[in-house]
């Protein structure tokens, strides 16, 4: 339903990845750690090879996590935005087909928190 | 020559008040009235007669000012007094001090929002007797911000994390949260407004607020917070009053204007619940002296007491509104859940953070019996070790956020508290993220409104988290620390952790120094 209003209401959406230097943002949470409150946000170049990714921005985000260090990434289970995905680490976000404001979110099997807790 | 005195007439009260309200209204005669009254219409809801409205008060502005100064009078010697006497070393624990924090940053602005919002709706409904209740509960509003920031400025002499409470309200993320539900009502048209504000908020809520915050300072020995609370209180049953009228009112004019309520009630509703896990978690994790958990306040002030309401309401055809299913299956989460979110990302706070005791967490077992022990416990046992261990857990990273209620993504599904809730949708070729069904139908609703939202995380990014004076091309420039000189958080005093901050250093110093002699 459109929004009801006095005037024409036409504005643009505020969060186009126009507005954003040249990155996009990329969201990931990681399933079963519920030490993390809430998935995180990055703006990542879309040349930024996965790897980079997960070696970068996603271990300093999760890296404090003492499974993290254990992780095997050709084990990990990924979604995107609720979907099967399954990355290629060696290409970029983009070669990946990852687009503004994907929704990302691992599983990695084996690790399920501090005592098997989903800590 | 003398002047005959002329016998004064008196005027009954009913008279009075024809005359204060209804009697400076006039009929246009030379514009179009709908020219005059140009909002009240465009929301579709329909008024057939204005003048069916029934003033539950009859307050006419004499009386206000009269009865208004007398409150105030009384309410600047108490807080005189308590300036005086160091009334701020007689609360129960220096942790106090942060609810007090959270209070001059997130809710006293609002009330300034909310004097604005009364005030641009008392001009713009055509009915005379509305709109002089409207502007009254401006007045009120008005009072309550400035009240409320002179009764903590109190407290802003000797601590940290309040003198930049403006700012703080209108750029820090966590607030961010309160400012844009606000933002959200005050820009519905007028009956929006109204059913957001004076109804669902101030009617269905209002309780869920008050209790915690006054009754909280009234156990934790504040006095000038829960003066003011008191003071206010008789104004907030003039404006429950009011919030209920306005909906009967609406309900009783024409059929159609039902579905279009009852769609603001859910809205509001969603939209007031989650605003109030701060309060939540404010009740059963910041108050030293607890008064009640947030379950058990659900449960005396929403289910029993509102339910009534709903229940009353069924006879127009509104029914309880859908989400509180939801609300429901988080209640023995909500407040946890938010802890564990502050506790983390303590680093943009302007309040300082703790993790529960031992016998904090007896208490929060005893009241979530459900929930607590299983979910959150080992969390807080975890990171009391951490802590233990020097290596205390803390996220730097930027939190993924609702694009409705735009708080961090941290709510589980509904029927599972080990996996975080998401919810995904496209608008015109970008995608947006919620936190829950309910914030996704509000989108939906009004896409062209919430894709203009704007997200703190996203604002980094775009580089409006920077001080105009801040080069971001120099070398040594550092994003992190230039958005905390941008939000004007000094880092290590007003953010971080409680117990060695220099807010409880000081308290401790000074309560010994004024309880004792060396
Ligand atoms: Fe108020
Ligand atoms: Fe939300």
């Amino acid at each position: 339903m459109p929004v009801n209003a006095v005037a024409d209401y036409d504005f643009p959406a505020n969060d186009r990845e126009e507005n954003f230097h040249g990155a996009r943002v990329i969201y990931a949470g990681w399933d079963k750690h519920l030490m993390f409150s809430s998935p995180y946000a990055w703006p990542l170049p879309p040349d930024l090879p996965f790897a980079h990714f997960l070696a970068g921005p996603l271990a300093e985000a999760f890296g404090q996590h003492p499974d993290f260090a254990k992780i095997d990434w050709s084990q990990a289970i990924w979604t995107k935005n609720g979907e099967a995905f399954s990355p290629d680490l060696d290409k970029t976000i983009a070669e990946n087909g990852l687009i503004h404001k994907d929704s990302l979110r691992f599983e990695t099997p084996g690790l399920d928190g501090i005592g098997g807790q989903f800590i | 020559m003398d002047m005959p005195a002329k016998p004064k007439k008196k005027l009954g009260l009913k008279e009075r008040y024809a005359v204060m309200t209804r009697g400076l209204g006039w009929e246009p005669s030379y514009q179009d009235i709908d020219d005059i009254f140009s909002m009240d219409s465009f929301e579709g809801i329909k008024i057939h007669d204005w003048d069916a409205w029934e003033d539950p008060f009859r307050l006419t502005m004499d009386s206000y000012w009269k009865y208004q100064a007398e409150k105030e009078r009384k309410l600047y010697a108490i807080i005189d007094a308590f300036a005086q006497s160091n009334g701020h070393l007689t609360v129960s624990d220096p942790r106090y001090i942060n609810t007090v924090k959270m209070f001059v940053n997130g809710f006293a602005p609002l009330e300034y929002m909310s004097h604005r919002g009364f005030a641009h709706i008392g001009r713009q409904f055509r009915g005379v007797g509305p709109r002089v209740a409207c502007m009254m509960q401006s007045l009120d509003e008005m009072r309550h911000a400035q009240t409320q920031v002179h009764a903590i400025s109190n407290y802003n002499k000797y601590y940290s994390g309040m003198e930049n409470f403006r700012h703080h309200h209108d750029y820090l993320p966590y607030l961010q949260v309160p400012k844009s539900f606000f933002e959200d009502a005050a820009t519905g048209g007028p009956f929006e407004f109204i059913t957001a504000i004076g109804f669902s908020f101030e009617y269905v809520l209002t309780n869920l607020v008050f209790v915690p915050f006054i009754s909280g300072a009234a156990y934790n020995g504040d006095m000038g917070a829960m003066t003011f609370g008191f003071s206010a209180q008789s104004d907030e049953a003039r404006h429950m009053t009011l919030g209920l009228e306005v909906i009967k009112f609406m309900l009783e004019q024409d059929p159609d204007n039902v579905p279009i309520v009852q769609k603001w009630l859910n809205k509001w509703t969603w939209r007031g619940v989650r605003v109030l896990t701060l309060v939540a978690m404010m009740q059963d994790y910041m108050l030293p002296k607890r008064v009640m958990s947030w379950a058990e306040a659900w449960e005396i002030y929403f289910e029993e007491n509102c339910g009534a309401l709903f229940r009353d309401l069924e006879r127009y055809g509104i029914v309880m509104p859908p989400c509180v299913e939801q609300v429901r299956k988080e209640r023995d989460h909500l407040s946890h859940m938010a802890w564990c979110q502050f506790y983390q990302a303590r680093g943009t706070s302007n309040f300082h953070v703790w993790l529960p005791s031992e016998e904090d967490m007896d208490w929060l077992s005893q009241k979530y019996p459900d929930t607590f022990d299983q979910y959150y416990r080992p969390r807080f046992e975890e990171w009391r070790r951490m802590e233990e261990a020097g290596t205390p857990f803390e996220t730097t990273g930027i939190n993924m956020q609702c694009q409705v209620c735009q708080i961090p993504m941290f709510f589980t599904e509904p029927g599972d508290p080990t996996r975080l809730a998401q919810h995904h949708c496209h608008h015109e070729g970008e995608q947006y993220h919620f936190c829950s069904q309910w914030c996704q139908e509000i989108f939906e609703d009004e896409p062209e409104k919430y894709i203009q939202s704007a997200i703190a995380g996203h604002d980094v990014f775009k580089g409006k988290a920077i001080r105009p004076e801040a080069d971001p091309t120099a070398e040594d420039f550092n994003p992190a620390a230039e958005a905390l000189a941008f939000w004007k958080l000094e880092n290590g005093r007003d953010n971080g952790l409680h117990y060695g901050s220099q807010d409880e250093r000081n308290f401790s110093m000074w309560r010994g120094l004024a309880s004792s002699n060396s």
